[in-house]
């Protein structure tokens, strides 16, 4: 955003051959010294940097795994057992890795949260928003297929349950299944193309989705907890006037929120790494056997919301096309919601009950997920998923006309 | 190259660069497309999960009446109960326990589509996965059993969740499960002679 043309410094001898050659301090000038942002960012702004420290975790732990791990039906699971036994300080890489996976969804959901809250997803950022959403349906894809890598028992039933998913589209259901797993069954075949996946195809789409995300960001800057443009109020020097340089304001402050992130980290790495069968389910301490099924399976957290969906339906197909269309809904909805004001601060009594109702039925349904469906928890499933779909399908009628009157010219902010 | 000039814009055929570009592009995405098919056709089974997968034969001259034998097919268990006449006599009265009696919503070849689920009523032959979540049932071919009630007719238990079967593998009321055991296909190549997987009026694999 901001072009900001000041002149950059004269370069004599390393640096001034370095520059003549890649635009280094150019980059930084447009990128970070040059770079204006909002300047009442509060604690939620935050999670697009942790995100971006969650992914770098996981491609250094998952490279250090790759080493020792052994892809393949007869090898797999003892490998990942050699990995936390004899490989020194494999079970803190191998933590590291698994409860970064549970990181990087706490920390993108509430970065989705965040948009959410101050309509980070409206005009002119609405491809911002879709490159997010593509993000996170790689990151979905990209743990899924992580989970089935240990090949534990829980690794092999839920690649069954939801291959078997995919079984449920019309006409060519049965042959994709077959596709899909490389055989009549979940098998070595499966696992292999997993990993391959898992490990080289779906994170350089990743690395080329977050660029994107980045790129599209800079076109217009962040947004705000007011909501509004601070490109709109600029100085006599061009600049905006509620704007202040990436760096090195917003460097200092997102170190520091670094700086906690890693404490919390650690503190689940080294103490509770299974955190209580949420991270890694006790299932999957056993190997794969295709002749004993889990008690219950369930998929980790971050999955069991859509999981809820699933099973909420007593039809699987339908069950199924539901809990596509509850990713869809959040793909469509800078369409949906209708409202000229961006942020929740300025916005009427029914959307910040329309809000509250999405948040509590979507933390319901995660945990609606964990549990077997019987008895009230399926009637509580299915009350939860109607909120869910309510609170997406009703939002162009309930945020039509909302007023604008509110919305202050300039942000507010007060120094400490 | 300063005495090659570039032609003015008006010399341009704009129709015939058109045309060019047009047919360039289109002729690089069939190409395109093309490249694709070999990395697709790589997913599907190979020729050894396929030769692993082809049918088998069971001789049926070893199993003894009222025994079941199980034999592995394309990663599942497949059942093959010898069932006696007093076990098939023991499908009769109880339709109306049954979820799907006459097996509409149930899979299964054409000529197990019937009330003792089988082409020959003495040789029931189903996949041992639940309909459920994929569990294995237990064989309970014993009449009431004190765990299954005194009305129990003989079956199949699911130990995972209580889904129960009767001995066409036919889900009673009140079990998670609701459709029948899958059934594969399947012919006799002689009177004694079983073969999985192959389709008995289509002869299939």
């Amino acid at each position: 955003m901001a072009a900001d043309n000041s002149a950059l410094p004269e370069r004599k001898g390393f640096l001034g051959w370095l520059n003549k050659r890649l635009p280094v301090d150019a980059f930084m000038r447009d990128q970070l010294t040059g770079y204006y942002a909002p300047k009442n960012f509060n604690f939620w702004y935050f999670f697009g940097v942790l995100s971006l420290v969650a992914l770098v975790l996981q491609l250094v732990t998952g490279i250090f795994l790759t080493m020792h791990y052994k892809v393949g039906e007869a090898t797999a699971f003892d490998s990942v057992q050699y990995i936390m036994r004899e490989v020194p300080s494999g079970d803190l890489i191998r933590y590291m890795h698994s409860t970064g996976a549970s990181a990087f969804f706490i920390v993108v959901y509430l970065h989705m949260f965040r948009a959410f809250l101050y309509g980070s997803y409206k005009g002119p950022r609405e491809l911002l928003w879709l490159f997010g959403m593509m993000v996170y349906l790689a990151l979905m894809a990209e743990a899924f297929m992580g989970y089935v890598l240990p090949w534990g028992n829980m690794s092999f039933w839920g690649a069954q349950v939801i291959v078997n998913l995919f079984g449920t589209v019309p006409v060519i259901g049965p042959g994709l299944v077959e596709w899909i797993r490389g055989d009549y069954g979940i098998a070595d075949a499966t696992l292999n193309r997993f990993f391959s996946l898992h490990v080289v195809a779906v994170p350089l789409v990743l690395l080329l989705l977050v660029t994107l995300h980045l790129v599209a960001l800079r076109q217009n800057g962040s947004n705000n907890p007011d909501g509004i443009e601070i490109k709109e109020k600029k100085g006599p020097d061009g600049k905006p006037l509620d704007g202040i340089p990436f760096h090195p304001y917003y460097t200092v402050k997102d170190l520091v929120g670094v700086g906690v992130f890693l404490t919390l980290f650690a503190v689940v790495m080294f103490f509770i790494p299974e955190f209580f069968g949420l991270f890694l389910e006790g299932p999957n301490f056993e190997p794969a056997n295709a002749l004993s099924t889990p008690e219950h399976i369930a998929p980790v957290w971050y999955f069991t919301p859509f999981y809820a969906i699933l099973r909420a339906v007593p039809d699987q197909r339908m069950g199924a096309l539901l809990m596509a269309l509850s990713i869809v809904c959040f793909i469509v909805l800078p369409w949906l919601d209708r409202s000229k004001v961006k942020s929740t601060r300025y916005r009427p009594l029914t959307w910040k009950i329309a809000l509250t109702v999405f948040v509590v039925s979507f933390i319901a349904l995660g945990y609606l997920g964990l549990k077997p469906a019987e008895g009230t928890y399926v009637f509580l499933a299915r009350l939860f998923t109607a909120l869910y779909f309510a609170f997406f399908v009703l939002m162009p009628f309930y945020t039509r006309g909302e007023s604008a009157a509110r919305v202050p010219e300039r942000v507010t902010y007060s120094s400490h | 190259m300063s005495d090659i000039a570039a032609p003015a814009n008006a010399e341009v055929d704009q129709d015939r660069r058109g045309f060019l570009i047009f047919a360039t592009a289109a002729t690089g995405a069939i190409g395109a497309g093309f490249a694709t098919v070999p990395f697709i056709a790589s997913w599907n089974p190979s020729e050894r999960a396929r030769a692993a997968g082809l049918p088998v034969e069971v001789d049926l001259s070893k199993i003894e009446p009222g025994q079941m034998l199980t034999i592995p097919y394309r990663k599942k268990p497949m059942y093959i109960v010898h069932r006696t006449p007093e076990m098939v006599a023991s499908l009769a009265g109880h339709d109306r326990e049954l979820k799907d009696a006459v097996s509409a919503d149930s899979e299964q070849p054409e000529y197990a589509k019937n009330a003792a689920r089988a082409a020959r009523e003495e040789f029931l032959v189903v996949e041992g996965t639940c309909t459920h979540l994929g569990c294995l049932p237990k064989a309970r071919f014993e009449k009431a059993l004190p765990e299954l009630g005194a009305d129990w007719p003989g079956g199949f238990f699911c130990p995972c969740h209580g889904s129960k079967f009767d001995l066409a593998g036919r889900v009673f009321n009140g079990s998670p499960a609701s459709q029948n055991l899958r059934i594969p296909l399947y012919s006799f190549r002689d009177d004694k002679t079983l073969v999985i997987g192959v389709d008995a009026t289509t002869g299939a694999a």
